[in-house]
């Protein structure tokens, strides 16, 4: 029962998180769409607490295993190609469907949007479909 | 304020992000695993997350944002090819590595080269998304 505490305690912080933006600037949690136009908008004034969002969501993980002297996860075991087709499949997807893990299933379910629903069963399946392909259909990784 | 107020959410949501297992890409890999010897544990961090946003952004969505004229919310709500297509190709890339953009992120910090280049890799998927909109003209 213990291993299931801290991933449920995790989606809570990261629930009041999410809770913290939308009551406070107005804003939806969604990582992929933040990153995208903090890019694509630079350092505009408008622009800027998106920059410090990023920011806070590295320095989160960097004191959250300092101050409770939680070793870092393992590195990644999947080379180089599948970090790469990873990534472009992960951005293209996410910029298309105008949202990932945190905007649709994170925030958009919580506001009920159908839109969110559909998009998260989605990649839900298809993230299941590719790691049983690639682990036991096709035995690559 | 209001770049303090998104630090401070950025840095609660990264540490949940890590405390929840999310930044470990063999632990999501588990999870997507469901054919195989599957780890149901992220399936509660996705739960508690969405089990706070179900009731709180109900009650906030009530007011107003403290430090914001209003809110700025997604206002589409057709279902279109657009967004079943994207959905189902980030679900594609999640399962190939193990990362979503957010525990990408949050994972820079451990200093690995090849989280470097999915982060890399995944700026680049988002820059082509947008050329291939363009030229759809949708």
């Amino acid at each position: 029962m213990t291993e299931y505490l801290t991933p449920l305690l995790g989606g809570l912080v990261i629930g009041l998180a999410a809770t913290g933006l939308l009551f406070l600037l107005g804003r939806i949690a969604g990582i992929s769409g933040i990153l995208w136009s903090a890019v694509a908008d630079g350092l505009a004034d408008d622009n800027r607490w998106r920059w410090f969002f990023l920011a806070g969501l590295l320095l989160g993980p960097l004191a959250y295993h300092l101050l409770t002297a939680t070793p870092y996860p393992a590195a990644p075991s999947l080379g180089l190609p599948f970090a790469v087709a990873g990534g472009l499949l992960v951005g293209f997807g996410t910029r298309l469907g105008s949202g990932c893990t945190s905007g649709h299933g994170v925030c958009g379910i919580g506001r009920l949007s159908v839109r969110s629903l559909v998009a998260t069963m989605t990649f839900m399946v298809t993230g299941i479909v590719t790691v049983y392909l690639l682990r036991h259909a096709w035995g690559i990784t | 304020m209001k770049n303090l107020v998104a630090l401070a959410c950025g840095l609660l949501f990264g540490a949940g992000l890590a405390l929840s297992g999310m930044t470990d890409t063999a632990k999501v890999l588990g999870f997507l695993d469901l054919f195989g010897r599957w780890d149901p544990d992220l399936l509660f961090v996705m739960g508690g997350a969405v089990c706070v946003t179900l009731v709180s952004f109900r009650l906030v969505l009530r007011g107003k944002p403290l430090l914001a004229a209003s809110f700025n919310l997604p206002t589409r709500q057709d279902i279109d090819p657009r967004l079943l297509g994207g959905a189902a190709l980030f679900g594609i890339g999640w399962g190939v590595f193990g990362y979503c953009p957010g525990p990408a992120l949050s994972a820079l910090v451990y200093l690995d080269m090849t989280t470097g280049i999915f982060v890399v890799s995944m700026l680049a998927g988002m820059a082509l998304a947008g050329v291939v909109v363009k030229k759809a003209g949708s």
